[in-house]
């Protein structure tokens, strides 16, 4: 078991994600802790790979969310699998390609499913394996404040994201 | 000389691997601390797998329970003390909001003193999810899944599918009308047929996928379709009404959030075997 430096926690609130120590690994193979993605606004979705009916909606509503706030370095896209077992790295990455979401600003994130099922209760997202590779969740898009805060959250699909938009941007001025 | 001194300081990095903050004039707050392992001695029944029809899902579906060992009684105050003494991280000054919101541990006198009025053999409650789930990592134990607790608990003290028995139902509608039960002292309510007591007429308890209970919308305020709340919602809802009580713990699972720290909610654990 390797020590860590030190770490300052200064500007993480007790409430902030970034308290939580899981490792993920992105599409890219990459093995990472939610703290690796401080210092940027977090807009998170939870999906999986195989889903064919509410997945395809809210990765068209995450990329609709992108095209508004524009390019903003400020900002990071984060799609959290609930398949982990399925979505590995590799398909994750395939998944990004297809989706033409295989930029800097999108992170897709593999877990376990006790990790899964942790980072799901924090955001509040609910789901249940109904038979493999298929799934009912809740539809969800959560704002995280560059410290890891939870302020803003967008459930539905289709649904009109004014307000998501204009919570982004607000918190990338601070 | 030298050398044993780089052999101890490797010694103390090997073994204290802490995240210590630094922050400047202030104690040190209590960060990832790794939990310190608990020995919990709780007597465990072995629960013999098999197949039931849950309340909650696809019509028809037939879930298989493997086998598994279950506590005997929900986690008492006495043995949630042994580790918050032990894991300082998880006691009620220390925990962080994300993990146990205010009510953690309200009625503890302090981080490590219950209230003179509690019982220490009373089931722990105003704990969260999370907390819960540290206490059985730590124990080297899981939260039950709800198809383990639900299968457990279809048993009444001769049979071990009971939910068509009108006997297993009052008793547990009649639990429903005492005045606040959770107070008591565990293994007070009949063992089922399994040897386990307490899972109707003590406390509601934890499970570790409880979140995978989504009901739709209340109806009054459903205009639109709440379908576009849950994918696949079409096909995962309530089932017949098998019964009452079943319908009070899945909606009462369907109202928790994790960090939610509940007066009458305690919890328990298993291992798989």
């Amino acid at each position: 078991m390797a020590c860590k430096q030190p770490v300052s926690t200064s500007g993480i609130s007790d409430k902030s994600i970034f308290n939580l120590t899981s490792t993920w690994h992105t599409e890219e193979g990459k093995a990472i802790q939610l703290n690796d993605l401080k210092g940027k606004v977090l807009v998170v979705v939870m999906i999986y790979t195989s889903c064919k009916v509410a997945c395809p909606r809210l990765v068209a509503d995450m990329q609709d969310i992108r095209k508004k706030v524009g390019n903003n370095d400020k900002v990071q896209y984060v799609l959290v699998s609930i398949d982990p077992e399925t979505d590995t790295p590799a398909r994750l990455k395939e998944f990004a390609i297809s989706k033409e979401m295989d930029g800097n600003e999108w992170t897709f994130l593999q877990g376990t499913p006790e990790t899964v099922r942790e980072f799901a209760n924090v955001l509040s997202v609910k789901y249940k394996e109904i038979s493999p590779m298929d799934f009912s969740h809740s539809n969800i898009i959560s704002v995280f404040s560059p410290g890891g805060d939870l302020f803003h959250q967008q459930e539905g699909l289709g649904v009109n994201n004014r307000e998501t938009i204009a919570a982004i941007l607000q918190a990338t001025d601070h | 000389m030298k050398t044993t001194i780089l052999l101890a300081t490797g010694i103390c990095c090997s073994v204290s691997c802490k995240r210590v903050p630094t922050q400047h004039g202030t104690h040190t707050p209590i960060t990832q601390l790794a939990l310190a392992p608990v020995t919990d001695t709780v007597k465990m029944a072995e629960v013999e797998g098999g197949a039931y029809t849950p309340f909650f899902g696809k019509k028809d579906t037939t879930i298989v329970v493997r086998g598994f060992m279950m506590d005997v009684v929900p986690v008492t105050n006495r043995r949630f003390l042994e580790f918050v003494k032990r894991n300082p991280q998880w006691r009620r000054s220390n925990v962080k909001h994300i993990y146990a919101e205010g009510n953690y541990l309200v009625n503890w006198t302090n981080d490590t003193t219950l209230s003179p009025a509690m019982d220490p053999e009373a089931p722990v409650t105003n704990i969260s999810w999370f907390a819960a789930k540290a206490y059985c990592d730590a124990t080297g134990k899981s939260l039950p899944t709800v198809d383990q607790w639900e299968y457990a608990a279809m048993a009444d003290a001769k049979t071990k599918d009971a939910r068509y028995k009108t006997s297993y139902n009052k008793d547990i509608l009649s639990w429903y009308e005492k005045p606040n039960t959770a107070g008591n002292r565990v293994d007070q309510t009949p063992e089922n047929v399994w040897g386990i007591a307490d899972l109707h007429g003590l406390v509601w308890e934890w499970t570790a996928d409880f979140n995978e209970v989504m009901l739709s919308g209340e109806s009054r305020k459903d205009v639109s379709s709440d379908a576009a709340k849950f994918c696949g919602s079409g096909s995962v809802g309530a089932t017949d009404l098998m019964n009452y009580a079943a319908f009070m713990r899945f909606a009462f699972r369907g109202s928790l959030k994790a960090n939610y720290c509940v007066q009458n909610q305690g919890f328990r654990a298993v291992k798989n075997l």
